[in-house]
């Protein structure tokens, strides 16, 4: 057998110990943002916190969410995605099911998978779609956020190509039954379609979490989610420059504070991510590997 | 049989009877789409006005090809143009090479709980944005940041990752890579785990060791999956990533730095040259779409991709 020779012995301990390198290297960032955040200010500001805090101090964390700003941010930012996400999967899920019926069937079937895909291929880009949005009236609400990229086409397709797995007799036995399409999607296909429902929830979510630009353009300052305002934050700091001058200075004590915002920032997804895993790995093969 | 041709209602042509509540499913989505997907792409005529917001689109002045003139005359844009390319280019290439030979290095490890271990931390940062990636890299890449230190502790020269327009594209790309490999790596690792396990078993039968194995079974086994891959990332070619460049770009690397979409953006949101702007976006809309058109047909034809 070959792993039993010294090799392949040799390889498979280097190539481990390759691989753990690499991946380690994959989390050092947040290590590092997570040590600056909780250290004390003195030897954050003299560079000397790597991956390790010196001394431990919450008050970043306790300054932070002391500040209405950054709790305002936060509760758009829940808001957005809580909302967000529920619209999305639920015009997902119904596009879905509409479109995973045989055309000969449901009549129009071709011409709404068209109307649909037509959209991924062609858009009319940033100043086009931001003159609609501020004519249609919903500019600085949280639906500028929400509503125009709440029909996820990719997601639809997904999830199609799922019900299209499901065995068509458990749909005649429903309609035997005398159960509407209403109840037939609700009762039937929700419960089967769990883990491709978490696995596309979880895009959605991190999705309206992350998402920085449309709180940008769209909203005023006061009512931008989390992600714009950190954008913001970012944006504004500076560590290329060469010489420090005194606002310099002042800006590196802040490096805390923000290294603060930033993890914060975050913190849910790296929250949510370990449970839904395992999830998400099998919906992507899902959709994409076919037989 | 009966020759008689009966005449059918609308009703029954379309099966409304029994089909109807599947179009008050599908009603909500087309309405969004119609109002944030369509109306903007009839707004694209905006690239041949003068628009002025307070004239509308109706009362704005049709100006033919001014704008796409203007845009190939300007230095700036082909700089630019360059600029996506390059970017974009470097970011596919290593994107697709590098995703294939972890999932074969990964394919290896035998230890269940590594395997899973390494592939939960190498997932991760796709998962984050570019908002707080850009926070973080902007930092330990800085001229005083972590990884200079490190550098510096070497005996090396410290780099300005940041602040060199050259250096600057190599951070890009290589923070790209750090950043998605992982998550690359999925596709392969399901098409590595399809793999008939009686190949590997005639192959060590005939007395193939493992790398044998890997050349003969593992690599042709994954090959469709990569055509696969690199035919339609294609259509990225003008996709350099507006999130990452945005919110890592500094003034001094903008000539090396500027890409398509981050122009767009300033002309249009920042200088209100609307017109311009659309005109910009709409030359890398439609080159995107050839580019994915001419690469969907190849994955068809080749590889017998389809999305449905």
């Amino acid at each position: 057998m070959y792993y039993k020779s010294p090799s392949y012995r040799l390889f498979n301990f280097l190539n481990i110990l390759f691989l753990s390198l690499i991946s380690i290297a994959c989390i050092l960032p947040i290590v590092h943002v997570l040590a600056v955040s909780i250290s004390d200010s003195a030897p954050v500001t003299a560079n000397l916190v790597n991956f390790w805090p010196i001394g431990f101090n919450l008050d970043n964390y306790a300054k932070t969410f002391n500040s209405p700003n950054f709790l305002d941010a936060f509760t758009v930012s829940i808001i957005r995605t809580v909302l967000g996400t529920f619209i999305s999967m639920l015009l997902c899920f119904t596009a879905a099911y509409s479109m995973s019926k045989d055309d000969l069937y449901f009549r129009g079937r071709t011409f709404y998978a068209w109307f649909f895909i037509i959209t991924i291929l062609f858009n009319g880009g940033l100043i086009p779609t931001y003159i609609v949005v501020v004519e249609t009236g919903i500019k600085n609400t949280i639906w500028s956020l929400i509503l125009p990229g709440a029909v996820a086409v990719f997601n639809v397709v997904l999830m199609m190509n799922f019900f299209r797995g499901i065995p068509k007799e458990l749909d005649e036995a429903a309609q035997i039954d005398g159960a509407t399409h209403f109840r037939t999607l609700f009762q039937i296909y929700l419960p089967i379609s769990m883990p491709s429902i978490a696995t596309l929830s979880l895009f959605t979510i991190v999705g309206h979490w992350n998402s920085w630009f449309d709180g940008m353009i769209y909203m005023e300052a006061d009512k931008q989610p989390l992600a714009t305002m950190i954008q913001a934050l970012v944006k504004n700091m500076d560590f290329t420059r060469v010489q420090l001058n005194p606002q310099d200075i002042k800006d590196l004590s802040e490096r805390g504070l923000k290294a603060t915002q930033i993890f914060l920032g975050a913190l849910p997804v790296l929250v949510a991510y370990p449970f839904l895993q395992k999830y998400f790995v099998k919906g992507m093969t899902l959709g994409s590997v076919k037989e | 049989m009966e020759m008689t041709r009966k005449k059918t209602t609308f009703s029954e042509r379309w099966n409304l009877r029994k089909t109807w509540p599947l179009h008050v499913f599908l009603l909500p989505s087309v309405l969004l789409l119609l109002i944030y997907s369509y109306v903007p792409m009839m707004g694209i005529v905006i690239a041949f006005q003068d628009y002025k917001p307070y004239k509308g689109i109706t009362g704005s002045d049709w100006v033919g090809m001014k704008h796409f003139i203007f845009m190939f005359q300007d230095e700036r844009v082909v700089q630019i143009i360059a600029n996506t390319l390059i970017i974009a280019l470097s970011k596919m290439v290593m994107g697709w090479i590098v995703p294939l030979l972890f999932a074969l290095l990964l394919n290896e490890v035998r230890i269940a709980f590594f395997k899973r271990t390494i592939q939960t931390l190498v997932y991760l940062p796709h998962f984050l944005s570019w908002v707080i990636l850009g926070g973080i890299l902007t930092d330990m890449l800085s001229e005083k940041g972590l990884i200079n230190q490190f550098i510096a502790g070497l005996g090396f020269t410290p780099v300005f990752f940041l602040g060199d327009g050259d250096w600057f594209r190599v951070t890009l790309v290589v923070s790209d890579l750090w950043k998605e490999f992982g998550f690359g790596t999925i596709i392969y690792l399901a098409a590595l785990a399809g793999v008939n396990p009686s190949l590997y078993e005639a192959a060590e039968i005939d007395g193939a060791n493992r790398w044998k194995q890997t050349i003969n079974v593992t690599i042709p086994s994954i090959i469709p999956v990569g055509v696969i891959i690199a035919t339609l990332s294609l259509g990225n070619v003008l996709n350099a990533g507006f999130d990452q460049v945005f919110n890592m770009m500094n003034p001094i690397v903008k000539d090396k730095a500027e890409i398509i979409d981050t122009y767009v953006y300033q002309l249009g949101l920042t200088q209100a040259s609307f017109s311009l702007a659309t005109a910009v976006g709409l030359f890398k809309s439609v080159i995107s779409f050839i580019l994915i058109a001419v690469t969907y047909r190849m994955a068809v034809k080749f590889a017998n991709y389809r999305i449905f």
